[in-house]
């Protein structure tokens, strides 16, 4: 994480942990929101730009199958995606549809309850689920935990990555990176009151402009969620490239924790072992000169400090 | 923008027709979602292609590319035969009660004047009559079967809803819904914005497509409102300022304008364009045009320029053609007859029409000098890059040089935006390696060309040698420098009426009320007089706030002309002074002065009983609805097909082929031949824009080319099923002028058309990617456009030509 100034005692929750999480503060903390007004965006791409550049992604550059969509889905360097779809209304007039795809950041994460390898995923008190890389062991089960299908596995170092919600602005203050950069005002974010407040303004907004169905997507299947979409057709989530209308954890999390744990433990423990094995046949990983020159370089800026 | 971007949260219906703000201007665009959600407006798209704008607006109506005339005409006839005028504000602010001369007349497509063989008009009848003093003739009833409401009337009862339709290809009822919608705001409290862009630009008609659109802002009274307006957004950052410093063929800064060669006396070309009020007492007030002319000259030529040589008049260039634009440079150079081209902050052979003309021409150059911070198209030009650059190296001869600049990130200095707010910025950044400031690359030419002068002498060496340079450092001029010069200063004491002392000899002057006709001041650029006053850079104001609520922030930045946010803001007012509405009130009048949210447009101690006009600038006080012979091809615009156009013939006048298309264009004729038929083309194109680039440059940036990787086109279903062609697939689009290869993105967004009893499809071609960066490499857009412009300005009709699709 960038800074390293998330304050570890915020921890509400961590994966594949049977200490308990800190407790004490409970005091003043907010739960944060993202609120994604869909009828307000013009799917510039602003925000998934802002999010590369914000998280140092630079995605491959891919090739045009024939929408605007691009890149065509989540990767491990894209956090986000901008989602068209051309959909005619009951009335036969056509609307575009654009939906800003990301980590919803549920309050029941799936990936969170999927993770087997303890403290790689994590909950902080204000509601934002993040990944802890650094424990990641590239398993993939948050993939299979996530009704969103939102985690990618990188080739590059085998272990996931999504959204963080930026969570290292926002525990500086700052709003996310695309909130930041949204033109029209179709990103916002706040407590999620005041988020939930905006979101039922914008509603009706929205119905006295002739959208009977317009309405807030906040599941309840996964406990209410820290993204919430304001839609045109509540009644339909589907139609936004696939929005899940009820999403729920699977039921193979569950069957998983009960009955599998003890043998993902020891899927583990075969992973250190695999480890140990590749070192003692592979050796130690090549150090080049220029990596020695910064540890060096490192070490000699500490020995002035001191 | 006769308004500014944050006005249009003021507005109540948003008309965006000829542009795609969503798209090109998503940050200016915020201010269309302000209106929506806190002034409770409407947006209605009228395009060819449902956009992105489209996707957030209240109303999209289709509409076949080039036929905005027809479209707007026809609101013009609603609107007068349903009476949804604003009557007040259309008899005393604009000219409809004035009277035309018998002489003028308009038959079968053509007005008065035309001359077939020169394909164009004598414009002497496009006049009012006037009496023995010179003053245009009046019918305060409009009555009068000559005056110009009457004419205009009759002029547009051919705008029907069923010919529109039919030359539209837009359905009725989506034509009478948004003139309906238009039609609401003839009421003193709602304001209609109108919201354009290249799309109406870039046709063979585009001036006059603007001009119909000022029409029913007149008609509607939304002209000089808060909420209303006409409103260019500007298509590059500080093309506005570009427009302001005249660096257009036929401008001097400040919309000032070169002479003719049959302009060689002084006298007649001041004559000429400091226009006299035709209305009495009007202020009229390019008649100062003088002040401003000898101010510039002052400027460029200190005290070489005197009242005895008129100010170097004899330095400046007469143009013996109308201008010396692009397509006119580069039918020159196609010829042989240009021996070297400077191309600066430019990329010609991706951006301007027909590219394998502008190959063959830049081929038969002896030098090329491209000024770009990037690896440019055009400088490459010469060399083979495959299929999307197929030429021969070894048969051009053309020298390319390379002098690399400083990109905008680079630079101190101030950018005029589409609200004609010029805003001082700072730089982020040194430029890399060898890069400098376009000023240093400039400067360094024009002193060595300077030294070559002197030591060696030439032909008509005086503008040269005598040219004005203060610069501290000569060879560099600092933005802050320019910037001065460009607002003005005082060479002597300068005194008002009663003598008094308004500025001193040296000093910067306040407003170009203070410029002076007899040399005693000196202003680069008069519209811009006020940018940097005694009080310092004006333009570097960050003052947000707003007292009276209307978005006018008056301490933000600065605004030409003399800081004014909403231009003509006098005919927010009635003619007594009070506000028409006080949700509109931009000024009004307080007994003694005129005061309100803006800097009055309007002599601020004129009481409303003397009735001025509020439009000063014009000879008549008044809005002019009628043009008089300002522009090429009439005084009221006319529907004419796009020079290469999917019908027969103008539906207006099947029978002319005269009137088919623009008669006043101009059409070099290699480009007349190198027109298709919808014979062999059938489908109507279009080119346009993408949010995730920028034209030619941001390809070379990662984080773009992920953002929208490859070239594509965009194919209504309809047509991809006749055609057998699914998304994803690669087609070819090809016109007379050659082909591009892309993939196909097919949509529902763009629907066939029914025009003039046939059905029209239209492809849309985004016109970004090429042969370098970091995006797939592609064929050039421009491969496919023609080579024929407005007739005025001779902007390229991008926007309206004929391809054919085929499956790849």
């Amino acid at each position: 994480m960038r800074g390293g100034q998330i304050n570890l005692q915020d921890i509400i929750a961590r994966s594949a942990t049977t200490v308990p999480s800190p407790q004490v503060r409970d005091g003043g903390i907010d739960p944060v929101t993202k609120l994604i007004d869909v009828s307000r965006c013009i799917g510039c791409k602003a925000c998934q730009v802002a999010c590369s550049e914000w998280n140092d992604l630079r995605d491959d550059v891919g090739e045009c199958v024939g929408v605007y969509d691009n890149p065509l889905d989540l990767t491990p360097d894209s956090f986000q995606v901008m989602r068209f779809n051309e959909y005619e209304n009951e009335q036969g007039n056509l609307e575009w549809l654009i939906r800003k795809d990301n980590c919803m950041h549920c309050a029941e994460p799936g990936c969170l309850e999927a993770c087997p390898a303890p403290g790689a995923i994590v909950q902080y008190a204000n509601g934002i689920v993040d990944f802890n890389s650094e424990h990641c062991i590239g398993c993939g089960y948050c993939v299979a935990g996530c009704p969103f299908d939102i985690p990618r596995i990188s080739k590059k170092d085998s272990k996931a990555y999504k959204c963080t919600l930026c969570s290292d602005r926002v525990f500086h203050g700052l709003e996310p990176a695309c909130v930041k950069s949204c033109p029209t005002g179709s990103i916002m974010f706040g407590t999620k009151e005041d988020m939930l407040d905006l979101a039922e303004t914008r509603t009706n907004f929205l119905k006295s402009r002739g959208y009977e169905n317009a309405g807030i997507y906040d599941p309840e299947g996964v406990g209410g969620t820290h993204v919430v979409y304001v839609l045109q057709h509540a009644d339909k989530p589907e139609i936004y490239n696939d929005l899940p209308k009820d999403p729920r954890i699977s039921p193979m999390v569950d069957a998983w924790k009960g009955v599998t744990k003890p043998l993902m433990s020891a899927a583990v423990g075969l992973a250190a072992l695999t480890g140990f094995f590749h070192y003692v046949t592979a050796g130690p990983k090549e150090i080049s000169a220029e990596d020695e020159e910064a540890v060096r370089a490192d070490e000699s800026s500490e020995e002035e400090r001191q | 923008m006769t308004n500014h971007w944050v006005d249009i949260r003021n507005a109540d219906l948003i008309l965006a027709m000829g542009g795609n703000p969503a798209e090109a201007h998503p940050v200016g665009f915020r201010w269309v979602m302000e209106a929506k959600e806190k002034n409770d407006a409407r947006l209605v798209v009228v395009d060819p292609r449902f956009t992105r704008t489209a996707a957030v607006a209240d109303y999209f109506a289709e509409i076949r590319t080039g036929t905005d005339i027809a479209f707007l005409g026809g609101l013009v006839n609603y609107l007068i035969e349903t009476d949804r005028i604003h009557h007040d504000y259309v008899r005393e602010y604009t000219d409809a009660s004035l009277i035309v001369g018998e002489a003028f007349g308009f038959e079968d497509g053509l007005f008065t004047g035309y001359d077939e063989t020169e394909g164009k008009y004598e414009t002497d009848s496009w006049n009012y009559d006037y009496d023995d003093e010179g003053n245009a003739l009046r019918d305060p009833t409009l009555q009068h079967p000559r005056c110009v409401f009457q004419l205009m009337r009759e002029h547009y009862s051919r705008y029907t809803l069923d010919v529109v339709s039919s030359v539209c290809g837009t359905p009725r009822d989506k034509l009478q819904r948004v003139w309906e919608m238009a039609g609401e705001t003839a009421v003193p409290g709602r304001t209609m914005t109108i919201l354009y862009a290249l799309g109406w630009t870039q046709h063979s008609i585009g001036s006059q497509i603007i001009r119909t659109a000022a029409i029913i802002q007149l008609l509607l009274g939304n002209m000089g409102m808060r909420g209303g307006g006409v409103n260019a957004l500007r298509g590059h950052s500080n093309i506005q300022g570009l427009t302001d410093l005249g660096l257009l063929s036929d401008q001097l800064p400040g919309y000032l304008t070169l002479p003719d060669d049959d302009e060689q006396a002084y006298d007649d070309y001041i004559l000429e364009r400091a226009r006299p009020p035709l209305v009495p007492d009007e202020v009229s007030y390019w008649r100062h045009y003088e002040r401003f002319h000898v101010s510039l000259m002052k400027a460029w030529y200190g005290n070489s320029a005197t009242a005895e040589n008129d100010w170097c008049y004899d330095w400046l260039p007469k143009l013996s053609e109308k201008l010396y634009d692009i397509l006119h440079t580069f039918e020159r150079m196609s010829h042989g007859e240009i021996t070297g081209y400077f191309c600066q902050g430019f990329n010609p052979l991706a951006a301007f029409p027909h590219k394998a003309k502008v190959t063959a021409s830049l081929s038969r150059l002896k030098y090329l000098v491209v000024i770009d911070p990037l690896r440019t198209e055009t400088a490459e030009f010469w060399k083979n890059h495959g299929e999307y650059n197929d030429v021969d190296p070894a048969g051009i001869g053309t020298e390319v040089f390379r002098l690399p600049t400083s990109s905008f990130a680079e630079e101190d200095g101030s950018i005029v935006n589409s609200s004609r707010w010029l805003q001082w910025f700072w730089r982020a950044a040194p430029p890399p390696g060898e890069a400098r400031p376009d000023t240093a690359i400039l400067a360094g030419i024009f002193l060595r060309l300077q030294r070559l002068y002197r030591e060696e002498g030439g032909a008509f060496p005086d503008p040269v040698l005598n040219l004005h340079w203060p610069y501290r450092h000569p060879e560099e001029p600092s933005p802050e420098e320019l910037a001065r010069e460009y607002n003005g200063w005082a060479l002597e004491d300068i005194v008002d009426e009663e003598r008094n002392v308004i500025c001193r000899a040296g000093e910067q002057v306040e407003d170009y009320g203070m410029l002076r006709a007899d040399g005693g001041t000196a202003c680069g650029c008069w519209i811009f007089a006020g940018c940097w006053t005694e009080d310092g850079n004006q333009m570097a104001r960050r003052d947000n706030s707003d007292p009276y609520g209307t978005g006018q922030t008056l301490g933000w930045a600065w605004s030409w002309p003399v800081n004014r946010r909403i231009l003509y803001n006098r005919a927010s007012a009635r003619p007594d002074g009070t506000p028409w509405a006080e949700n509109k009130a931009v000024v009004w009048w307080n007994g003694q002065r005129w005061v309100g949210t803006d800097v009055p447009d309007f002599p601020v101690d004129s009481d409303p009983t003397a009735q001025l006009g509020p439009f000063l600038m014009n000879q008549t006080g008044r809005g002019q609805l009628f043009a008089r012979d300002r522009l090429a091809e009439g005084p009221f615009p006319e529907h004419y097909e796009p020079f290469e156009t999917p019908i027969a013939s103008n539906p207006l006048h099947p029978h002319n082929p005269l009137a088919k298309h623009n008669p006043g264009a101009r059409v070099f004729e290699q480009d007349r031949e190198n027109f298709g038929t919808f014979e062999e083309f059938p489908h109507a194109a279009t080119s346009y824009r993408l949010t995730e680039h920028f034209h030619y440059w941001t390809m070379h940036n990662r984080l773009n080319a992920i953002a929208q990787p490859e070239k594509f086109v965009e194919i209504g279903e309809s047509l991809a099923n006749e055609l057998g062609i699914e998304k994803g697939d690669r087609v070819r689009v090809s016109s007379k002028r050659g082909h591009i290869d892309a993939v196909a993105v097919v949509t529902k967004r763009i629907r066939p058309l029914q025009v003039a009893g046939q059905t029209v499809h239209q492809v849309g071609i985004p016109l970004h990617w090429g042969f370098l960066g970091e995006t797939k490499k592609s064929h050039l857009t421009n491969t496919l456009t023609p080579s024929v412009g407005d007739a005025n300005t001779q902007t390229p009709e991008y926007k309206s030509f004929l391809v054919r699709v085929d499956k790849l």
